[in-house]
Protein backbone atom coordinates (compact mmCIF):
# COMPACT_ATOMS: atom_id res chain seq x y z
CA UNK A 1 0.00 0.00 0.00
CA UNK A 2 2.57 2.54 1.09
CA UNK A 3 4.75 1.27 -1.70
CA UNK A 4 2.51 2.27 -4.62
CA UNK A 5 1.55 5.49 -2.92
CA UNK A 6 5.21 6.31 -2.86
CA UNK A 7 5.64 5.33 -6.50
CA UNK A 8 2.71 7.53 -7.53
CA UNK A 9 3.99 10.41 -5.44
CA UNK A 10 7.27 10.21 -7.33
CA UNK A 11 5.36 10.91 -10.53
CA UNK A 12 3.53 13.78 -8.93
CA UNK A 13 0.31 12.05 -7.95
CA UNK A 14 -0.67 12.38 -4.31
CA UNK A 15 -3.48 13.47 -2.04
CA UNK A 16 -3.16 17.13 -2.98
CA UNK A 17 -4.59 16.38 -6.39
CA UNK A 18 -7.97 15.87 -4.71
CA UNK A 19 -8.19 19.67 -4.73
CA UNK A 20 -8.62 19.41 -8.47
CA UNK A 21 -11.63 17.11 -8.22
CA UNK A 22 -14.43 19.68 -7.71
CA UNK A 23 -13.27 21.62 -10.75
CA UNK A 24 -13.00 18.47 -12.83
CA UNK A 25 -16.47 17.28 -11.77
CA UNK A 26 -17.79 20.71 -12.65
CA UNK A 27 -16.17 20.87 -16.08
CA UNK A 28 -17.28 17.33 -16.94
CA UNK A 29 -20.86 17.81 -15.75
CA UNK A 30 -21.48 21.29 -17.09
CA UNK A 31 -19.25 21.52 -20.12
CA UNK A 32 -18.07 18.19 -21.53
CA UNK A 33 -21.28 16.22 -20.89
CA UNK A 34 -23.60 18.85 -22.43
CA UNK A 35 -21.18 19.25 -25.30
CA UNK A 36 -21.14 15.55 -26.16
CA UNK A 37 -24.86 15.37 -25.50
CA UNK A 38 -25.32 18.11 -28.10
CA UNK A 39 -22.94 16.34 -30.45
CA UNK A 40 -24.88 13.06 -30.29
CA UNK A 41 -28.17 14.96 -30.47
CA UNK A 42 -27.01 16.61 -33.69
CA UNK A 43 -26.67 13.14 -35.25
CA UNK A 44 -30.23 12.20 -34.28
CA UNK A 45 -32.37 14.49 -36.40
CA UNK A 46 -36.15 14.36 -36.23
CA UNK A 47 -36.14 12.77 -39.68
CA UNK A 48 -33.49 11.41 -42.01
CA UNK A 49 -30.12 9.79 -41.45
CA UNK A 50 -27.53 10.78 -38.88
CA UNK A 51 -26.01 13.51 -41.05
CA UNK A 52 -29.22 14.92 -42.46
CA UNK A 53 -29.28 17.97 -40.17
CA UNK A 54 -25.77 18.88 -41.29
CA UNK A 55 -26.77 18.30 -44.90
CA UNK A 56 -29.84 20.46 -44.33
CA UNK A 57 -27.71 23.31 -43.06
CA UNK A 58 -25.19 23.18 -45.87
CA UNK A 59 -27.70 22.69 -48.68
CA UNK A 60 -29.74 25.74 -47.69
CA UNK A 61 -27.90 28.82 -48.95
CA UNK A 62 -29.77 31.10 -46.50
CA UNK A 63 -28.46 29.02 -43.59
CA UNK A 64 -25.04 28.31 -45.05
CA UNK A 65 -24.59 32.02 -45.71
CA UNK A 66 -24.67 32.75 -41.98
CA UNK A 67 -21.12 31.36 -41.65
CA UNK A 68 -19.84 33.81 -44.22
CA UNK A 69 -21.85 36.69 -42.72
CA UNK A 70 -20.46 35.97 -39.26
CA UNK A 71 -16.88 35.74 -40.51
CA UNK A 72 -17.31 38.90 -42.57
CA UNK A 73 -18.31 40.79 -39.42
CA UNK A 74 -16.10 39.11 -36.83
CA UNK A 75 -12.75 38.89 -38.66
CA UNK A 76 -12.44 42.57 -39.69
CA UNK A 77 -13.75 43.74 -36.31
CA UNK A 78 -11.28 41.60 -34.35
CA UNK A 79 -8.42 42.53 -36.67
CA UNK A 80 -9.19 46.24 -36.41
CA UNK A 81 -9.44 46.06 -32.62
CA UNK A 82 -6.07 44.33 -32.27
CA UNK A 83 -4.27 46.46 -34.87
CA UNK A 84 -5.62 49.71 -33.42
CA UNK A 85 -4.66 48.61 -29.92
CA UNK A 86 -0.96 48.13 -30.80
CA UNK A 87 0.08 51.74 -31.58
CA UNK A 88 -2.06 53.13 -28.76
CA UNK A 89 -0.67 50.66 -26.25
CA UNK A 90 2.85 51.33 -27.58
CA UNK A 91 2.38 55.01 -26.77
CA UNK A 92 0.98 54.15 -23.35
CA UNK A 93 4.02 52.29 -22.03
CA UNK A 94 6.04 53.71 -19.23
CA UNK A 95 4.80 56.53 -17.06
CA UNK A 96 3.43 59.87 -18.07
CA UNK A 97 1.00 62.33 -16.62
CA UNK A 98 -2.60 61.33 -17.08
CA UNK A 99 -1.82 57.73 -17.92
CA UNK A 100 -4.27 56.42 -15.35
CA UNK A 101 -6.96 58.70 -16.74
CA UNK A 102 -6.42 57.56 -20.33
CA UNK A 103 -6.38 53.90 -19.28
CA UNK A 104 -9.60 54.35 -17.34
CA UNK A 105 -11.24 56.17 -20.25
CA UNK A 106 -10.27 53.36 -22.59
CA UNK A 107 -11.61 50.73 -20.20
CA UNK A 108 -14.92 52.39 -19.36
CA UNK A 109 -16.71 51.26 -22.59
CA UNK A 110 -16.64 47.74 -21.11
CA UNK A 111 -19.42 48.86 -18.79
CA UNK A 112 -21.67 50.15 -21.54
CA UNK A 113 -23.37 46.86 -22.24
CA UNK A 114 -24.90 45.77 -25.51
CA UNK A 115 -28.20 47.51 -25.07
CA UNK A 116 -26.86 50.95 -24.21
CA UNK A 117 -24.39 50.65 -27.09
CA UNK A 118 -27.21 49.61 -29.40
CA UNK A 119 -29.54 52.40 -28.27
CA UNK A 120 -26.70 54.89 -28.48
CA UNK A 121 -25.70 53.82 -31.97
CA UNK A 122 -29.30 54.00 -33.13
CA UNK A 123 -29.69 57.49 -31.63
CA UNK A 124 -26.29 58.83 -32.63
CA UNK A 125 -25.74 57.32 -36.07
CA UNK A 126 -29.39 57.15 -37.08
CA UNK A 127 -30.78 59.28 -39.93
CA UNK A 128 -31.74 62.08 -37.52
CA UNK A 129 -28.87 61.53 -35.12
CA UNK A 130 -26.10 63.94 -34.24
CA UNK A 131 -23.57 62.28 -36.53
CA UNK A 132 -25.65 62.74 -39.64
CA UNK A 133 -26.70 66.22 -38.50
CA UNK A 134 -23.05 67.25 -38.30
CA UNK A 135 -22.32 65.76 -41.72
CA UNK A 136 -25.33 67.55 -43.21
CA UNK A 137 -24.58 70.84 -41.45
CA UNK A 138 -21.00 70.85 -42.75
CA UNK A 139 -22.22 69.91 -46.23
CA UNK A 140 -20.11 66.77 -46.31
CA UNK A 141 -23.09 64.76 -47.50
CA UNK A 142 -26.37 65.66 -49.18
CA UNK A 143 -28.56 63.09 -47.47
CA UNK A 144 -28.16 61.10 -44.23
CA UNK A 145 -25.68 58.22 -44.40
CA UNK A 146 -27.24 54.90 -43.51
CA UNK A 147 -25.18 53.43 -40.68
CA UNK A 148 -27.71 51.55 -38.56
CA UNK A 149 -29.84 48.47 -39.16
CA UNK A 150 -27.13 47.14 -41.44
CA UNK A 151 -23.60 45.75 -41.41
CA UNK A 152 -22.01 48.95 -40.12
CA UNK A 153 -24.18 49.20 -37.03
CA UNK A 154 -23.07 45.75 -35.89
CA UNK A 155 -19.48 46.46 -36.84
CA UNK A 156 -19.37 49.66 -34.77
CA UNK A 157 -20.93 47.97 -31.77
CA UNK A 158 -18.24 45.27 -31.98
CA UNK A 159 -15.53 47.91 -32.09
CA UNK A 160 -16.96 49.75 -29.09
CA UNK A 161 -17.24 46.61 -26.96
CA UNK A 162 -14.18 44.80 -28.29
CA UNK A 163 -11.57 47.52 -28.47
CA UNK A 164 -11.22 48.23 -24.72
CA UNK A 165 -10.77 44.53 -24.15
CA UNK A 166 -8.14 44.16 -26.88
CA UNK A 167 -6.38 47.27 -25.67
CA UNK A 168 -6.14 46.00 -22.09
CA UNK A 169 -4.67 42.70 -23.19
CA UNK A 170 -2.18 44.26 -25.63
CA UNK A 171 -1.09 46.83 -23.06
CA UNK A 172 -0.63 44.06 -20.55
CA UNK A 173 1.49 41.97 -22.92
CA UNK A 174 3.45 45.02 -24.01
CA UNK A 175 4.31 46.06 -20.48
CA UNK A 176 5.54 42.51 -19.95
CA UNK A 177 8.36 43.05 -22.45
CA UNK A 178 11.56 44.07 -20.74
CA UNK A 179 12.29 47.70 -21.78
CA UNK A 180 16.05 47.13 -21.36
CA UNK A 181 15.99 45.09 -24.59
CA UNK A 182 14.88 48.11 -26.57
CA UNK A 183 17.34 50.33 -24.78
CA UNK A 184 20.15 47.92 -25.60
CA UNK A 185 19.14 48.07 -29.27
CA UNK A 186 19.03 51.85 -29.07
CA UNK A 187 22.62 51.99 -27.82
CA UNK A 188 23.57 49.87 -30.82
CA UNK A 189 22.07 52.51 -33.06
CA UNK A 190 18.71 51.04 -34.03
CA UNK A 191 16.06 53.65 -34.76
CA UNK A 192 12.54 53.26 -33.37
CA UNK A 193 11.26 51.55 -36.52
CA UNK A 194 13.92 48.86 -36.39
CA UNK A 195 13.51 48.46 -32.65
CA UNK A 196 9.78 48.01 -33.10
CA UNK A 197 9.90 45.57 -36.01
CA UNK A 198 12.93 43.56 -34.86
CA UNK A 199 12.46 43.45 -31.09
CA UNK A 200 9.10 44.56 -29.77
CA UNK A 201 6.87 43.14 -32.48
CA UNK A 202 8.35 39.60 -32.48
CA UNK A 203 8.14 39.48 -28.69
CA UNK A 204 4.60 40.82 -28.80
CA UNK A 205 3.41 38.41 -31.53
CA UNK A 206 2.28 35.57 -29.22
CA UNK A 207 0.35 38.06 -27.12
CA UNK A 208 -1.23 39.56 -30.24
CA UNK A 209 -2.28 36.11 -31.40
CA UNK A 210 -3.93 35.41 -28.04
CA UNK A 211 -5.62 38.80 -28.06
CA UNK A 212 -6.88 38.27 -31.58
CA UNK A 213 -8.31 34.87 -30.62
CA UNK A 214 -10.13 36.21 -27.56
CA UNK A 215 -11.47 39.26 -29.39
CA UNK A 216 -12.52 37.04 -32.26
CA UNK A 217 -14.45 34.76 -29.87
CA UNK A 218 -16.30 37.81 -28.56
CA UNK A 219 -17.05 39.06 -32.04
CA UNK A 220 -17.94 35.64 -33.42
CA UNK A 221 -20.68 35.08 -30.86
CA UNK A 222 -22.24 38.45 -31.62
CA UNK A 223 -25.93 37.96 -31.10
CA UNK A 224 -27.81 40.73 -29.30
CA UNK A 225 -26.27 43.56 -31.29
CA UNK A 226 -26.84 41.72 -34.57
CA UNK A 227 -30.55 41.82 -33.72
CA UNK A 228 -30.70 45.29 -32.20
CA UNK A 229 -28.55 47.43 -34.51
CA UNK A 230 -28.29 45.08 -37.45
CA UNK A 231 -30.63 43.65 -39.97
CA UNK A 232 -31.36 40.23 -38.42
CA UNK A 233 -33.32 38.95 -41.39
CA UNK A 234 -30.63 39.60 -43.99
CA UNK A 235 -27.30 41.32 -43.93
CA UNK A 236 -26.43 40.50 -40.33
CA UNK A 237 -28.14 37.16 -39.83
CA UNK A 238 -25.23 35.64 -37.93
CA UNK A 239 -24.85 31.96 -37.21
CA UNK A 240 -25.71 32.27 -33.51
CA UNK A 241 -29.03 33.76 -34.58
CA UNK A 242 -29.66 30.76 -36.84
CA UNK A 243 -28.87 28.42 -33.93
CA UNK A 244 -31.10 30.38 -31.58
CA UNK A 245 -34.00 30.39 -34.03
CA UNK A 246 -33.70 26.64 -34.56
CA UNK A 247 -33.75 26.00 -30.81
CA UNK A 248 -36.24 28.52 -29.46
CA UNK A 249 -38.48 29.35 -32.41
CA UNK A 250 -38.70 25.99 -34.18
CA UNK A 251 -37.93 23.88 -31.05
CA UNK A 252 -35.74 21.66 -33.23
CA UNK A 253 -33.01 20.88 -30.72
CA UNK A 254 -31.09 18.38 -32.91
CA UNK A 255 -30.87 20.96 -35.69
CA UNK A 256 -29.92 23.70 -33.23
CA UNK A 257 -27.19 21.45 -31.81
CA UNK A 258 -25.91 20.73 -35.31
CA UNK A 259 -25.66 24.48 -36.00
CA UNK A 260 -23.95 25.04 -32.64
CA UNK A 261 -21.41 22.32 -33.49
CA UNK A 262 -20.74 23.86 -36.92
CA UNK A 263 -20.34 27.23 -35.25
CA UNK A 264 -17.86 25.89 -32.71
CA UNK A 265 -15.97 24.05 -35.44
CA UNK A 266 -15.62 27.10 -37.70
CA UNK A 267 -14.50 29.21 -34.76
CA UNK A 268 -11.92 26.68 -33.60
CA UNK A 269 -10.58 26.37 -37.18
CA UNK A 270 -9.93 30.12 -37.28
CA UNK A 271 -8.22 30.00 -33.86
CA UNK A 272 -6.13 27.00 -34.90
CA UNK A 273 -5.04 28.84 -38.07
CA UNK A 274 -4.04 31.92 -36.07
CA UNK A 275 -2.08 29.86 -33.57
CA UNK A 276 -0.41 27.87 -36.33
CA UNK A 277 0.60 31.10 -38.09
CA UNK A 278 1.94 32.39 -34.80
CA UNK A 279 4.17 29.36 -34.29
CA UNK A 280 5.54 29.76 -37.81
CA UNK A 281 6.26 33.41 -37.21
CA UNK A 282 8.15 33.19 -33.98
CA UNK A 283 8.91 30.34 -31.64
CA UNK A 284 10.54 31.25 -28.42
CA UNK A 285 9.52 32.14 -24.96
CA UNK A 286 6.45 34.34 -24.94
CA UNK A 287 6.74 38.05 -24.43
CA UNK A 288 4.40 37.68 -21.49
CA UNK A 289 7.15 37.19 -18.94
CA UNK A 290 9.71 39.93 -18.91
CA UNK B 1 9.87 58.86 -28.27
CA UNK B 2 13.05 57.81 -30.02
CA UNK B 3 14.99 60.85 -28.89
CA UNK B 4 14.08 60.23 -25.28
CA UNK B 5 15.09 56.59 -25.24
CA UNK B 6 18.29 57.34 -27.03
CA UNK B 7 19.16 60.08 -24.61
CA UNK B 8 18.47 57.98 -21.55
CA UNK B 9 21.70 55.94 -21.28
CA UNK B 10 23.65 59.17 -21.14
CA UNK B 11 21.81 60.31 -18.06
CA UNK B 12 22.89 59.36 -14.57
CA UNK B 13 20.75 56.37 -13.56
CA UNK B 14 19.60 58.05 -10.37
CA UNK B 15 17.33 60.57 -12.11
CA UNK B 16 14.02 58.85 -12.62
CA UNK B 17 12.39 60.68 -15.44
CA UNK B 18 8.77 60.34 -14.54
CA UNK B 19 7.21 62.39 -17.23
CA UNK B 20 7.66 61.00 -20.68
CA UNK B 21 6.89 63.81 -23.03
CA UNK B 22 4.37 63.24 -25.77
CA UNK B 23 6.60 64.26 -28.62
CA UNK B 24 5.28 66.01 -31.67
CA UNK B 25 6.05 63.27 -34.15
CA UNK B 26 3.47 62.85 -36.92
CA UNK B 27 2.92 59.20 -35.96
CA UNK B 28 2.06 60.23 -32.42
CA UNK B 29 -0.34 62.88 -33.67
CA UNK B 30 -2.11 60.40 -35.89
CA UNK B 31 -2.45 57.90 -33.05
CA UNK B 32 -3.82 60.44 -30.61
CA UNK B 33 -6.01 61.95 -33.31
CA UNK B 34 -7.63 58.58 -33.96
CA UNK B 35 -8.07 58.02 -30.22
CA UNK B 36 -9.73 61.40 -29.84
CA UNK B 37 -12.02 60.76 -32.83
CA UNK B 38 -13.01 57.41 -31.31
CA UNK B 39 -13.76 59.07 -27.99
CA UNK B 40 -15.78 61.88 -29.55
CA UNK B 41 -18.00 59.35 -31.28
CA UNK B 42 -18.22 57.24 -28.15
CA UNK B 43 -19.20 60.33 -26.22
CA UNK B 44 -21.88 61.00 -28.81
CA UNK B 45 -23.20 57.46 -28.44
CA UNK B 46 -23.37 57.66 -24.64
CA UNK B 47 -24.61 61.24 -24.51
CA UNK B 48 -27.43 60.58 -26.98
CA UNK B 49 -28.78 57.85 -24.70
CA UNK B 50 -28.34 59.99 -21.62
CA UNK B 51 -30.02 63.02 -23.19
CA UNK B 52 -32.80 60.89 -24.58
CA UNK B 53 -33.49 59.29 -21.19
CA UNK B 54 -34.12 62.76 -19.75
CA UNK B 55 -35.83 64.15 -22.85
CA UNK B 56 -39.54 64.83 -22.99
CA UNK B 57 -39.97 64.39 -26.71
CA UNK B 58 -37.15 64.18 -29.24
CA UNK B 59 -37.73 63.94 -32.95
CA UNK B 60 -35.96 65.69 -35.78
CA UNK B 61 -34.02 68.26 -33.76
CA UNK B 62 -30.60 68.68 -32.18
CA UNK B 63 -31.95 68.44 -28.63
CA UNK B 64 -35.26 67.32 -27.07
CA UNK B 65 -38.20 69.70 -26.50
CA UNK B 66 -37.89 69.64 -22.75
CA UNK B 67 -36.48 67.61 -19.93
CA UNK B 68 -38.04 65.30 -17.38
CA UNK B 69 -37.00 62.56 -14.99
CA UNK B 70 -40.27 60.70 -15.30
CA UNK B 71 -38.83 58.03 -17.64
CA UNK B 72 -36.77 56.64 -14.79
CA UNK B 73 -39.78 56.21 -12.55
CA UNK B 74 -41.69 54.68 -15.42
CA UNK B 75 -38.86 52.27 -16.28
CA UNK B 76 -38.57 51.29 -12.63
CA UNK B 77 -42.29 50.37 -12.44
CA UNK B 78 -42.84 48.99 -15.93
CA UNK B 79 -39.95 46.54 -15.87
CA UNK B 80 -40.25 45.64 -12.17
CA UNK B 81 -36.63 46.69 -11.93
CA UNK B 82 -36.31 46.07 -8.21
CA UNK B 83 -37.01 42.37 -8.69
CA UNK B 84 -34.71 42.22 -11.72
CA UNK B 85 -31.86 43.87 -9.82
CA UNK B 86 -32.35 41.56 -6.84
CA UNK B 87 -32.20 38.54 -9.18
CA UNK B 88 -29.09 39.93 -10.87
CA UNK B 89 -27.34 40.38 -7.54
CA UNK B 90 -28.40 36.96 -6.24
CA UNK B 91 -27.17 35.23 -9.38
CA UNK B 92 -23.89 37.16 -9.41
CA UNK B 93 -23.11 36.55 -5.74
CA UNK B 94 -23.86 32.83 -6.06
CA UNK B 95 -21.75 32.53 -9.21
CA UNK B 96 -18.84 34.41 -7.65
CA UNK B 97 -18.92 32.35 -4.44
CA UNK B 98 -19.22 28.98 -6.15
CA UNK B 99 -16.64 29.70 -8.84
CA UNK B 100 -14.12 30.78 -6.18
CA UNK B 101 -14.78 27.67 -4.09
CA UNK B 102 -14.29 25.42 -7.10
CA UNK B 103 -11.66 27.42 -8.93
CA UNK B 104 -9.11 28.46 -6.30
CA UNK B 105 -8.10 24.94 -5.15
CA UNK B 106 -7.82 23.84 -8.77
CA UNK B 107 -5.72 26.90 -9.60
CA UNK B 108 -3.47 26.03 -6.67
CA UNK B 109 -2.83 22.52 -7.94
CA UNK B 110 -2.31 23.69 -11.51
CA UNK B 111 0.09 26.44 -10.40
CA UNK B 112 2.20 24.34 -8.07
CA UNK B 113 2.22 20.77 -9.22
CA UNK B 114 3.26 18.87 -12.28
CA UNK B 115 1.59 15.56 -12.94
CA UNK B 116 0.74 13.42 -15.95
CA UNK B 117 -2.17 14.82 -17.95
CA UNK B 118 -1.79 18.35 -16.61
CA UNK B 119 -1.70 19.91 -20.08
CA UNK B 120 -4.87 18.08 -21.07
CA UNK B 121 -6.69 19.24 -17.95
CA UNK B 122 -5.52 22.79 -18.57
CA UNK B 123 -6.83 22.62 -22.14
CA UNK B 124 -10.22 21.38 -20.93
CA UNK B 125 -10.43 24.35 -18.56
CA UNK B 126 -9.42 26.69 -21.38
CA UNK B 127 -12.10 25.47 -23.81
CA UNK B 128 -15.13 27.16 -22.21
CA UNK B 129 -13.32 30.49 -22.54
CA UNK B 130 -12.31 29.85 -26.15
CA UNK B 131 -15.82 28.84 -27.26
CA UNK B 132 -18.57 31.33 -28.02
CA UNK B 133 -21.23 31.04 -25.28
CA UNK B 134 -23.97 30.16 -27.77
CA UNK B 135 -22.03 27.09 -28.94
CA UNK B 136 -22.03 25.35 -25.59
CA UNK B 137 -24.99 27.33 -24.28
CA UNK B 138 -27.57 25.66 -26.52
CA UNK B 139 -26.58 22.06 -25.65
CA UNK B 140 -26.16 23.10 -22.01
CA UNK B 141 -29.62 24.66 -21.91
CA UNK B 142 -31.04 21.50 -23.51
CA UNK B 143 -29.43 19.35 -20.81
CA UNK B 144 -30.55 21.70 -18.04
CA UNK B 145 -34.13 21.63 -19.36
CA UNK B 146 -33.94 17.82 -19.46
CA UNK B 147 -33.13 17.76 -15.75
CA UNK B 148 -35.69 20.47 -14.97
CA UNK B 149 -33.06 22.95 -13.86
CA UNK B 150 -33.45 25.59 -16.53
CA UNK B 151 -36.08 28.27 -16.30
CA UNK B 152 -35.14 28.87 -12.67
CA UNK B 153 -32.40 30.57 -10.80
CA UNK B 154 -30.42 27.33 -10.39
CA UNK B 155 -30.14 26.90 -14.16
CA UNK B 156 -28.97 30.48 -14.63
CA UNK B 157 -26.34 30.05 -11.90
CA UNK B 158 -25.11 26.72 -13.27
CA UNK B 159 -24.86 28.06 -16.82
CA UNK B 160 -22.96 31.15 -15.69
CA UNK B 161 -20.49 28.99 -13.78
CA UNK B 162 -19.24 27.44 -17.03
CA UNK B 163 -17.11 30.41 -18.14
CA UNK B 164 -16.58 31.74 -14.58
CA UNK B 165 -14.74 28.77 -13.03
CA UNK B 166 -12.10 28.63 -15.82
CA UNK B 167 -11.80 32.39 -15.57
CA UNK B 168 -11.04 32.15 -11.83
CA UNK B 169 -8.49 29.41 -12.50
CA UNK B 170 -6.73 31.46 -15.18
CA UNK B 171 -6.62 34.70 -13.19
CA UNK B 172 -5.64 33.04 -9.90
CA UNK B 173 -2.74 30.98 -11.26
CA UNK B 174 -0.28 33.93 -11.56
CA UNK B 175 -1.20 35.13 -8.07
CA UNK B 176 -0.46 31.70 -6.61
CA UNK B 177 2.80 31.42 -8.54
CA UNK B 178 3.96 34.62 -6.85
CA UNK B 179 3.76 33.11 -3.36
CA UNK B 180 7.02 31.56 -2.23
CA UNK B 181 6.49 27.80 -1.81
CA UNK B 182 8.91 27.84 1.12
CA UNK B 183 6.24 29.55 3.21
CA UNK B 184 4.03 26.49 2.78
CA UNK B 185 6.93 24.15 3.47
CA UNK B 186 7.65 26.04 6.67
CA UNK B 187 4.03 25.74 7.76
CA UNK B 188 4.09 22.02 7.00
CA UNK B 189 7.29 21.63 8.99
CA UNK B 190 5.48 23.12 11.94
CA UNK B 191 2.88 20.40 11.60
CA UNK B 192 0.11 22.15 9.65
CA UNK B 193 -2.07 19.91 7.52
CA UNK B 194 -3.25 20.75 4.02
CA UNK B 195 -6.46 22.28 5.34
CA UNK B 196 -4.61 24.48 7.82
CA UNK B 197 -2.06 25.54 5.21
CA UNK B 198 -4.90 26.53 2.92
CA UNK B 199 -7.01 28.39 5.45
CA UNK B 200 -4.36 29.95 7.66
CA UNK B 201 -1.43 30.54 5.30
CA UNK B 202 -2.52 30.67 1.66
CA UNK B 203 -5.93 32.32 1.87
CA UNK B 204 -4.73 35.45 3.71
CA UNK B 205 -1.88 35.83 1.24
CA UNK B 206 -4.23 35.32 -1.69
CA UNK B 207 -6.81 37.90 -0.62
CA UNK B 208 -5.78 40.46 -3.29
CA UNK B 209 -5.96 37.83 -6.03
CA UNK B 210 -9.24 36.45 -4.76
CA UNK B 211 -10.73 39.94 -4.64
CA UNK B 212 -9.48 40.66 -8.14
CA UNK B 213 -10.95 37.57 -9.73
CA UNK B 214 -14.15 37.85 -7.66
CA UNK B 215 -14.79 41.34 -8.96
CA UNK B 216 -13.94 40.40 -12.53
CA UNK B 217 -16.30 37.41 -12.37
CA UNK B 218 -18.95 39.70 -10.92
CA UNK B 219 -18.59 42.18 -13.78
CA UNK B 220 -18.65 39.36 -16.32
CA UNK B 221 -21.71 37.71 -14.79
CA UNK B 222 -23.70 40.93 -14.59
CA UNK B 223 -22.86 41.57 -18.24
CA UNK B 224 -23.24 37.98 -19.51
CA UNK B 225 -26.13 37.94 -21.91
CA UNK B 226 -26.22 34.70 -23.88
CA UNK B 227 -26.11 32.08 -21.13
CA UNK B 228 -28.71 33.80 -18.97
CA UNK B 229 -30.86 34.45 -22.01
CA UNK B 230 -30.84 30.74 -22.93
CA UNK B 231 -31.59 29.41 -19.44
CA UNK B 232 -33.66 32.06 -17.66
CA UNK B 233 -37.37 31.79 -16.98
CA UNK B 234 -39.69 34.76 -16.49
CA UNK B 235 -38.74 35.17 -12.81
CA UNK B 236 -35.01 34.59 -13.18
CA UNK B 237 -34.07 37.25 -15.73
CA UNK B 238 -31.04 39.35 -15.03
CA UNK B 239 -30.80 43.00 -15.96
CA UNK B 240 -29.15 42.47 -19.36
CA UNK B 241 -31.77 39.97 -20.46
CA UNK B 242 -34.66 42.12 -19.26
CA UNK B 243 -33.12 45.03 -21.15
CA UNK B 244 -32.77 42.99 -24.32
CA UNK B 245 -36.40 41.90 -24.18
CA UNK B 246 -37.60 45.42 -23.58
CA UNK B 247 -35.58 46.69 -26.52
CA UNK B 248 -36.29 43.94 -29.02
CA UNK B 249 -40.00 44.31 -28.32
CA UNK B 250 -39.82 47.93 -29.41
CA UNK B 251 -42.99 49.76 -30.13
CA UNK B 252 -44.57 48.45 -26.95
CA UNK B 253 -42.40 50.54 -24.66
CA UNK B 254 -41.43 54.14 -25.05
CA UNK B 255 -37.90 54.32 -26.35
CA UNK B 256 -36.95 56.74 -23.60
CA UNK B 257 -37.81 54.33 -20.83
CA UNK B 258 -35.53 51.72 -22.45
CA UNK B 259 -32.87 54.44 -22.54
CA UNK B 260 -33.45 55.13 -18.85
CA UNK B 261 -33.11 51.45 -18.05
CA UNK B 262 -29.88 51.21 -20.06
CA UNK B 263 -28.52 54.16 -18.10
CA UNK B 264 -29.40 52.41 -14.83
CA UNK B 265 -27.61 49.25 -16.01
CA UNK B 266 -24.51 51.13 -17.11
CA UNK B 267 -24.27 53.10 -13.87
CA UNK B 268 -24.40 49.82 -11.98
CA UNK B 269 -21.62 48.34 -14.12
CA UNK B 270 -19.59 51.54 -13.80
CA UNK B 271 -19.69 51.34 -10.00
CA UNK B 272 -18.54 47.72 -10.19
CA UNK B 273 -15.71 48.59 -12.56
CA UNK B 274 -14.51 51.53 -10.48
CA UNK B 275 -14.41 49.23 -7.44
CA UNK B 276 -12.59 46.63 -9.53
CA UNK B 277 -9.96 49.11 -10.72
CA UNK B 278 -9.12 49.93 -7.12
CA UNK B 279 -8.00 46.35 -6.57
CA UNK B 280 -6.78 45.27 -9.97
CA UNK B 281 -4.19 46.92 -12.12
CA UNK B 282 -5.67 46.20 -15.52
CA UNK B 283 -2.28 46.08 -17.21
CA UNK B 284 -1.03 43.29 -14.99
CA UNK B 285 -3.76 40.76 -15.63
CA UNK B 286 -1.74 38.67 -18.04
CA UNK B 287 1.84 39.52 -17.28
CA UNK B 288 2.90 40.00 -13.69
CA UNK B 289 5.72 42.48 -13.98
CA UNK B 290 6.69 45.67 -12.27
CA UNK B 291 5.30 48.48 -14.36
CA UNK B 292 8.05 50.92 -13.59
CA UNK B 293 11.38 49.15 -13.79
CA UNK B 294 14.18 51.09 -12.20
CA UNK B 295 16.10 53.18 -14.66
Amino acid sequence: MAHWQHRLAERGIDRQLWLLVPALVFVIALFLYPFFYGLTLSFQPTDGGPFSDYARFFSDSYERGTIWITLRIALPAALLNVLAAVPIAYRMRGRFRGKRLVTTLLVVPITLGTVLTAQGLLNFLGPTGWFNRILLATNLVDEPVRLTHNYWGVFFSLVITGFPFAFLLVLSYLSGIDPTLERAAATLGADWRRRFTRITLPLLMPGLATTFCLTFVLAFSVFPSAVLVGNPAGETRVISLAAYQAAYEQYDYPYASAIAMIMGFVELVVIALVLAARSRFYTGSTGGKG
Amino acid sequence: MATITRARPARPPATTDRRRRITARPAAWIVWGVVIFFFLNLLGVVASVLVSSFGRRWFDTWLPDGYTTSWYGRAWDEFALLQVIVVTLEVSVLVVGLSLLIGVPAAYVLARRSFPGKRLIFLVFLLPILMPPITYGIPLATVLYKFGLAGHMSGVVLANLVPSVPFVILTMTPFIEQIDPRIESAARMCGAGLRTVFLRVLTPLLVPGILASAILVLVRTVGMFELTFLTAGPDSQTLVVALYYSMSASGIRAQQSVDAMAVIYTSMMLVLLVVALRYVNPTQLVAQVKEDPEH
